[in-house]
């Protein structure tokens, strides 16, 4: 509750935290289908409807309701983005963690594997393993959550290398602690912080990274809505139904705001020292 | 005629209408020749008044409140502009820093850094720049100067570098020059050797100095007056001899007795307890221990040699005794420690009366030896669940017993470590190590993080836990004046290897190895004045060696009943 | 020099790793590539037929002989030919790929050109408005996805200008370098702006840092002014770690080429790659995507030179 409060009294945190907090809403009632209309429904006689009226943010070229449609395309969004960052946390924390612990041949290994990863640019690592497995929900969350393994596995690592000689650590060796103990009390509770940040950033990057999936056509489908296929449809229409194009773009950066502000904030509220540096 | 007159100087930091005043009204006077030190502990704000009278505190978030420095009794540079400011900086005023580490900009040549002043501040170009460089190099003893000059800052040792300050400061040809703690970062006899050149070029110029310190002794080295600071004030200034021998202000008093100084083996305990007959009873035994590191090798490839960190170490340790051992940088006193604990490999040697949990150590920064998202509890209880054994009733009992002992308040256990000073940080170290019930104690710089009046309070709290649990303490410390007040015995430890050993008082008052004579003269004290320092720029010899080197037998004489020491090429 | 030798050394086993999960990941995709590529054709071949185009696709052998003379091509050049162009694959990448690498380049340049000057600026007036103001833009910047921003650009140009950005056909530089760059302008801006944002705000943090360290207040002790200490000595520390977003940026200017080429119908590396996994064209995807690796290597790779250039600290190995 303490990093709570402390976000609520940093001014660019208290702005992240409100977007956030609003977007969860919009695509928790996306998901639990209590959107205004019926997302799929095509009304045929309300085509490109422009805002205002039933439509709040208008229609697309086959009645739809925008508003809906967006709702659904977060919470999918939302839905992709932590799951596999979930992903990539779980696994690039354990295999950075026990890198930097056991060192020697098994560090090397893991983190050369890494480093072949990070040879493809993101979105292309993304394009590889979408075209292997079967465009959707899942393959989206399997690809992004491989795409920043290897940044987890790094984030965990270095701190955990810093870690590893600080006093307290040779001071449990001292008293003969548990490998395990050592790991999970003085290594792994004090990657915390920092893998929180990282986290938050990373949901941006995953929302993006889903967005620009799906607006390839490669991640969810139709005519299930998406805020990447929404801004794809609008490639065409956007000078006669300029709410096509505006309404998910803002959504989409807002998104994204939300978390870059509120890991900034983080950051500050982690590590006064780089506060100074970065706000 | 005043050089520098500093008057009602008053500095503050925050936002502008909103300063916390944090110098109240300073008054300084220095003359062209003089040296004056401002003496005080951290926070005294004695590093915010040298940083205003040449106003780089502008740059740190502070400003000016009120009051005049004025240089030469007529330009007052607390309400000069930022471009008369440039001018004055490097010509008229001169600065050099703490960490000659840090100083130096590390992307950039020594001889860039240096050239620049001549260039932009001399209007030299081409080669009479580097000749310029050379010969400023040259002035500060630097040798080989000219391939110094092609070199970066991170290839050159500490006293190197500062001495290349001292160059860079003097380039400009200041009037006046300030130092602050420029020695701190130091090892005591590159102290020694910075101190004597400061003296030199100061004869040489006749340049005023400003010399910034927390230690007194070495401000009775060097001051001809002294101004003591404390929370912003100077509560007391005038000639150093008045300042030394006829302290008025408490607080200079407290700076002169409850600060541990060096007084040559006087001031050694006195409740020694080895006896021949004891000589069985030995809490930690180590014998020709080796720590190496391999140099240039990597992932299957060879070695390309080792540096010797430790090379066959030997003492023992008696219960209720302290032996003190002590060294510069780099001289392998750290690493025995560790070795002893096993935090580091040894390579050769026996250790014994290390097992279980006989050992257990304190480390220097008191702030990185505990974690701090665990409570003094938790803190406390990990060499018990370390040792398997359950958090009872009677753990927490001791506990509470050792909170006591250490002079923390009970409620202490359910706190975090950043609720507390570094000293009462320190205590809970200390605590912790007691939990296991060790016979020995490794105390490696324990109380050198410490501020200097808090280290006094710490040593005494040292001195009551190992006569009320006869404990063995193994104390490394770089700090001579700190051993003396709680070393039984000093070992003298230098490139790796001891080369003196035995009673503290007689090691301390009649040092034989001239290693040890070396280090024991470059110790600032309070009884010696105006030291003329030997300006001797011999480097440490490096413990990296060829594979296969084999240290030499060192060959000892002693020197009365519990004294020895390392003669002929041995040492 | 040591140190480069060693970065020499490490690229081309990481290379050789590229391969073999590039390589791998393709053998992973279900469906055969005739059928794929001939799709209710290819059911109509006689299996005689299918072997033989097999047999020249060389996709009749088992993985590990596919892979050791796919590999064995690589080293001489022959990338192997793509199912559906019937063109050697190193003469697509070597046709389509100055495109791409003109487009991240000329965003890399956008970037560096708005986003370290705006860095230094901001870090040199911290906490004054004009300082929040470029941080409020570094932040919405780095918020902006490239097909945001392009869709944007282009609805911005067509309503409010009445312009719309020649697509369709592609302007060579040779050919008509005004007319290129003209071309290739908006793409550029559209890839290099959240690159623009993250280079502002490194530069600044770095700046800023590097303002309060210790040698920059030795330099202002000489009295040298502000723009000398700025320029001279907190410069070349602050590049370190706009060289380091930089390499790793370039990746990603790589890959959102793939996205902005779709946009801007410019027929660069990033359609192509999207077509052949979209028509699952083993011999292209390969080709494409190890190229395209390789060349995020070297410049990391010509990152680590730089770097060795900027910092005498890894030019001479560590501190002993």
């Amino acid at each position: 509750m303490s990093v709570l409060s402390a976000l609520m009294r940093h001014s660019a945190g208290r702005i992240g935290l409100v977007i956030i907090v609003i977007f969860t809403i919009a695509a928790i009632l996306g998901l639990l289908g209590l959107t205004p209309h019926d997302p799929l429904a095509q009304d045929r006689l309300a085509r490109l409807q422009p805002p205002g009226g039933a439509y709040l943010m208008g229609t697309d070229l086959f009645g739809r309701d925008i508003l809906s449609r967006l709702m659904v395309g977060i919470g999918q969004s939302f839905v992709v983005a932590l799951l596999s960052v979930g992903l990539a946390t779980l696994v690039g924390t354990i295999l950075g963690l026990t890198a930097a612990w056991f060192g020697g041949l098994w560090d090397g290994v893991a983190m050369r594997t890494m480093d072949v990863l990070l040879a493809f640019p993101a979105i292309l690592l993304a394009l590889l393993i979408v075209a292997i497995l079967e465009a959707g929900m899942t393959t989206s969350i399997i690809a992004i959550a491989v795409v920043y393994t290897p940044i987890f596995t790094r984030v965990a690592r270095g701190p955990a290398l810093s870690l590893k000689t600080r006093s307290f650590v040779d001071a449990a060796r001292t008293f003969g602690s548990s490998r395990l103990y050592i790991l999970s009390r003085h290594l792994l509770g004090n990657l915390v912080a920092p893998l929180t940040v990282q986290v938050t950033l990373a949901l941006a990057w995953a929302l993006l990274t889903e967005a620009a999936l799906s607006f390839l056509g490669l991640g969810t489908q139709p005519p299930n809505p998406s805020l990447g296929l929404m801004l794809s449809d609008s490639r065409n229409l956007m000078e006669m139904a300029p709410w096509m194009l505006i309404f998910p773009a803002a959504v989409i950066m807002l998104a994204v705001l939300g978390f870059n502000l509120l890991g900034d904030a983080l950051r500050d509220i982690a590590d006064p020292k780089s506060r100074r540096a970065l706000t | 005629m005043t050089l520098l007159s500093v008057r009602d100087l008053r500095v503050g930091f925050g936002k502008p209408g909103h300063e916390t005043e944090v110098v109240h009204g300073v008054d300084l006077d220095v003359a062209a020749g003089e040296t004056l030190a401002i003496v005080g502990e951290s926070g005294s704000g004695k590093s915010v008044t040298a940083m205003s009278i040449n106003r780089l505190v502008d740059y740190g978030g502070g400003r000016i409140l009120g009051g005049a420095i004025l240089l030469d009794g007529t330009i007052d540079i607390a309400t000069a502009p930022e471009a008369a400011l440039t001018g004055l900086r490097g010509r008229e005023i001169g600065m050099i820093f703490q960490e000659p580490m840090t100083s130096l900009n590390p992307v950039l040549k020594v001889g860039t850094q240096i050239g620049e002043i001549f260039a932009k501040r001399h209007g030299l170009s081409g080669r009479a720049v580097r000749t310029a460089a050379i010969e400023a190099l040259e002035r500060v003893r630097i040798p080989d100067a000219a391939r110094r000059l092609d070199q970066a800052p991170h290839q050159m040792s500490g006293g190197m570098l500062q001495r290349i300050m001292i160059a860079m400061a003097l380039a400009g040809k200041p009037r006046l020059m300030i130092a602050d703690e420029p020695t701190t970062a130091l090892d005591v006899t590159t102290q020694a050797q910075i101190l004597a050149l400061l003296a030199e070029m100061q004869d040489e110029t006749g340049m005023g100095l400003i010399f910034i310190t927390h230690d007194i002794g070495v401000v009775a080295g060097i001051a001809d007056r002294v101004a003591v600071m404390q929370k912003g004030h100077i509560v007391e200034s005038g000639p150093l001899d008045d300042i030394i021998d006829r302290p008025q202000h408490p607080y200079t008093r407290h700076l002169l007795e409850a600060v541990p100084h060096f007084r040559w083996g006087s001031a050694a305990r006195q409740d020694t307890v080895r006896r021949p007959e004891t000589r069985s009873a030995q809490a930690l035994s180590v014998e020709d221990l080796s720590v190496r590191f391999p140099v240039g090798g990597g992932f299957l490839r060879q070695a390309q040699g080792y540096v010797h960190a430790v090379d066959d170490i030997s003492f023992d340790l008696l219960p209720g005794e302290t032996l003190g051992i002590v060294g510069e940088s780099g001289s392998g006193k750290s690493t025995t420690a560790r070795a002893i604990l096993d935090l580091v490999q040894p390579t050769g040697g026996r250790v014994s009366g290390a097992d279980g949990h006989a050992v257990q150590m304190v480390f220097q920064n008191p702030n990185a030896s505990l974690n701090p998202r665990m409570d003094v509890r938790t803190l406390l209880s990990e060499p018990i669940i370390a040792a398997g054994r359950r958090v009872d009733a009677s753990a927490l009992d001791r506990m509470r017993m050792l909170l006591h002992k250490v002079d923390l308040p009970e409620d202490s256990l359910t706190r975090y470590p950043h609720e507390f000073s570094g000293g009462q940080r320190q205590r809970i170290c200390i605590a912790r190590a007691l939990m296991p019930e060790p016979k020995t104690l490794v105390l490696d710089e324990a109380v050198s993080a410490l501020d200097v009046s808090v280290q006094a309070r710490v040593l005494d709290l040292l001195v009551d836990l190992q006569r009320d649990f006869d404990l063995a303490y193994l104390f490394v410390s770089h700090d001579m004046a700190v051993v003396e007040r709680i070393a039984h015995r000093i070992a003298v430890i230098y490139a790796g290897r001891i080369v003196e050993m035995g009673d503290a008082r007689s090691v301390l008052s009649d040092p034989q190895h001239p290693y040890t004579q070396k280090l024991i003269s470059a110790v600032p004290t309070i009884e010696r004045r105006r030291v003329e320092f030997a300006l001797d720029t011999e480097e440490v010899p490096s413990t990296l060696r060829p594979l296969g080197w084999q240290a030499p037998p060192q060959h000892w004489q002693d020197h009365g009943p519990d004294h020895r020491f390392v003669t002929g090429s041995g040492a | 020099m040591q140190y480069f030798l060693r970065r020499l050394a490490v690229f081309p086993l990481v290379m050789l790793g590229v391969s073999v999960f590039v390589f791998v990941a393709i053998r992973l995709v279900p469906g055969d590539a005739i059928t794929a590529m001939l799709g209710t054709e290819g059911g109509m071949l006689t299996p005689a037929q299918r072997e033989a185009l097999a047999a020249y696709f060389g996709l009749d052998q088992n993985w590990a002989v596919q892979y050791l003379r796919w590999l064995g091509g690589l080293l001489t050049g022959d990338l192997g030919i793509s199912v559906t162009y019937g063109q050697p694959v190193l003469d697509i990448i070597l046709e389509r790929f100055p495109l791409t690498l003109q487009l991240a380049l000329m965003s890399m340049v956008v970037a560096l050109a708005i986003g370290l000057p705006a860095g230094v600026f901001a870090a040199t007036r911290a906490e004054r408005p004009s300082d929040l103001i470029v941080r409020i833009f570094a932040m919405v910047g780095q918020s902006m996805p490239n097909f945001v921003v392009a869709l944007l650009a282009i609805y911005i140009l067509s309503v409010g200008f009445g312009v719309l950005p020649t697509m369709g056909r592609f302007i060579p530089f040779t050919q008509d370098p005004l007319g290129n760059l003209a071309q290739m302008i908006l793409p550029a801006i559209a890839l290099g702006t959240a690159f623009a944002a993250a280079v502002t705000r490194i530069s600044r943090a770095a700046m800023l840092e590097i303002l309060s360290e210790d040698y920059v207040r030795t330099a202002r002790s000489q009295g040298f002014s502000q723009s000398y200490v700025i320029w001279r000595h907190a410069l070349p520390n602050a590049l370190i770690p706009v060289l380091t977003l930089s390499g790793v940026e370039f990746g990603y200017l790589l890959g959102g080429a793939v996205i902005v080429e779709q946009i801007f119908a410019l027929p660069g590396l990033g359609r192509v790659v999207l077509d052949a996994i979209l028509q699952r064209d083993y011999a292209l995807v390969q080709g494409v995507v190890l190229f395209i690796a390789f060349n995020f290597l070297l410049v990391n790779l010509l990152v680590d030179l730089a770097y060795a250039a900027i910092d005498p600290r890894i030019r001479y190995g560590g501190r002993k």
